[in-house]
């Protein structure tokens, strides 16, 4: 009955040695499980892109280049040229960048230098996020219900063909949604302005505005321009919102107030009734365009504002 | 001379004041449309609610009444189906980003977060097209989830790292220096204090992949009933809005601004609770 000491010691020290075996083994098999989750995501969008790429190749060998400066969108002649949608994604984005530029800027003056705390501040940073927060088809079916019959009766007056819808209504609506992504970001950028630079300003008897036009501005601009672009970003690649106010036509625009499709929304419209598979990989080299493109505005405005946040 | 550097002063103090009222004027106009969105949807849209609205099945066109339970569970099977595929992985690739900071491969991953959180969500939903419609030969609950899962991972992995970041190293030191394993210290001490932010986090994914329409289009696709098959089609609150505003039927206008009331009901709750979370239960350290 009486126990040595080694009759207890061995197989203590024994099953240690398993626990600690095991404990090795667990956390180098936790730590790859994190590698792994991390690779994922490379993995993710390596494989997205390269989808993209597969699933459009039919497109891609046909038209090739010439994909995207043909005229014709015409799916039952199996002719696929998207000119008119690149010039209706640009018409629109841009005239919405414009638009929205004329209050974000304002906006971010206002969250980053004049009402930087208290009351004011938070409510108007609530609001903006609510308005980020509204989902891009109410967007649209508000912009259907009240900005199509103001365009309209605005065509009216200015005797043009009263349709309602077009790429002016749909930039309006564009302009609407990203007014919050732009001027958050445009907060952000000027807010990180250093403070003595303003204060030495100041000091030499600038006023306020005189310190924003020749300090803040001129310090932020590149983040301010990152803003801009991302904010371009956003607007590229909106879908429902456009797709319900542009008036989805596949010919090239004439004017701003004219019907259009951009890439985004002639996908929306066609993707279901796509018959054939060039038509598909037309719809789907679209999506790819847009990737493209999206991804080369993300990463480099990403990049101007890191380097900016970096330089304080 | 003095006259002129009067004039000139008030001049430079006129300027200042004309800008900041320009300022706030601009600013305070860009709030306009959300107050007009807000107003419009309340007005047209609450009358529509009653519990016929919320508990029903849609009824064909002509008929009055009918409602959005279809949708309103749809939307919530999605958002289970997007949670399941997002979540687990983007916890894990959150501790990855936080614990492994200066590495080469964080480095991607983040870059990857950032162009992922960037794609246009039509081309999400093609994607999903491609990987999971296309084999299976049919539109279905299933394939809407994994768009939406995608459109929620960035969401989770930003806030994980981001909340993990800021637990201090002095907990993780005392854990392992009591004896407890790594992979216990990360689970038992780290995540837990970070929870919190990764709760709202996720909160704030839900919210934003609950309104989304553009990636449910072909996977997803939209159904006239209920659903409780993940392989097959199954409708959402958001294609609902878009069918029934689209469509050229007064009666389906208005059970669209009902459905919107619900849809922005619903997401705006999900902001509110995720500020609730973030405000009381935030670990200071």
């Amino acid at each position: 009955m009486n126990h040595t000491i080694a009759d207890v010691a061995v197989p203590t020290a024994r099953s240690k040695i398993t626990l600690q075996y095991k404990r090795v083994v667990s956390e180098a098999s936790f730590r790859k499980i994190l590698y792994l989750a991390g690779l994922s995501l490379l993995i993710l969008l390596v494989a997205i892109f390269f989808s993209l790429v597969v699933a459009s190749l039919p497109a891609l060998r046909q038209f090739g280049f010439s994909f995207l400066v043909g005229k014709t969108w015409d799916p039952v002649r199996g002719e696929f040229g998207a000119l008119a949608f690149l010039v209706g994604t640009l018409m629109s984005s841009f005239m919405a960048l414009l638009i929205a530029m004329v209050f974000s800027l304002p906006i971010s003056i206002f969250l980053g230098e004049y009402f930087r705390q208290g009351n004011v501040s938070t409510f108007m940073k609530s609001v903006i996020e609510l308005l980020a927060g509204i989902p891009s088809v109410i967007y649209g079916f508000w912009g259907l219900f009240l900005l199509v019959p103001l365009v309209r009766a605005l065509e009216v007056k200015l005797g043009v063909a009263p349709q309602g819808v077009g790429i002016f209504t749909s930039s309006l609506v564009l302009a609407v949604m990203i007014i919050p992504y732009a001027s958050s970001i445009g907060t952000e950028v000027i807010s990180l302005v250093p403070s003595d630079l303003k204060e030495a300003a100041l000091s030499l008897g600038a006023t306020r505005f005189e310190v924003i036009r020749k300090v803040i501005l001129p310090y932020a601009s590149s983040g301010i321009f990152a803003g801009i672009l991302l904010a371009l970003g956003r607007a590229l690649g909106e879908t429902m919102a456009v797709t319900m106010v542009i008036g989805n036509s596949n010919f090239l625009p004439k004017s701003i107030f004219s019907p259009g499709n951009t890439m985004a929304s002639v996908i929306a419209n066609e993707f279901t009734e796509a018959t054939g598979s060039l038509y598909l990989a037309s719809l789907i080299e679209l999506a790819l365009v847009l990737f493209i493109v999206t991804v080369i505005i993300n990463v480099l405005g990403k990049l101007i504002i890191h380097k900016m946040s970096a330089r304080k | 001379m003095k006259g002129m550097a009067e004039i000139s002063i008030h001049r430079r103090i006129w300027a200042d004041k004309l800008f900041k009222t320009l300022i706030i004027v601009l600013s305070l106009c860009s709030l306009v449309p959300m107050f007009l969105i807000l107003f419009m949807i309340t007005k047209n849209g609450i009358s529509v609610i009653n519990w016929e609205f919320l508990t029903q099945l849609p009824k064909p066109v002509g008929e009055t009444g009918g409602g959005i339970a279809n949708a309103i569970m749809g939307t919530l099977w999605l958002i289970v189906l997007a949670f399941l595929f997002s979540v687990p992985l983007g916890i894990f690739a959150g501790i990855f980003l936080s614990e492994y900071r200066g590495g080469k491969l964080a480095y991607l991953t983040r870059l990857s977060i950032e162009i992922l959180q960037g794609i246009p969500s039509i081309v999400i939903g093609i994607i999903a097209y491609v990987w999971v419609v296309m084999p299976m030969g049919s539109f279905s609950a299933l394939s809407g989830g994994v768009a939406l899962g995608i459109m929620m991972l960035p969401v989770i992995v930003m806030a994980t790292e981001e909340t993990l970041k800021l637990v201090p190293d002095s907990l993780r030191e005392a854990s392992l220096a009591l004896g407890v394993s790594y992979p216990r210290t990360i689970m038992k001490v780290i995540l837990p204090a970070g929870l919190s932010g990764i709760i709202s986090g996720i909160l704030l994914g839900v919210a934003r992949v609950a309104g989304e329409t553009a990636p449910l289009l072909f996977t997803a696709f939209g159904s006239p009933f209920m659903n409780q098959n993940i392989l097959k089609p199954i409708n959402s609150l958001p294609l609902t809005i878009f069918n029934y505003a689209t469509s050229p039927y007064p009666d389906w206008h208005t059970l669209a601004w009902g459905a919107s009331f619900v849809l922005i009901a619903f997401v705006l709750g999900l902001n509110l609770i995720t500020k609730w979370v973030t405000k009381k239960w935030t670990v200071q350290f």
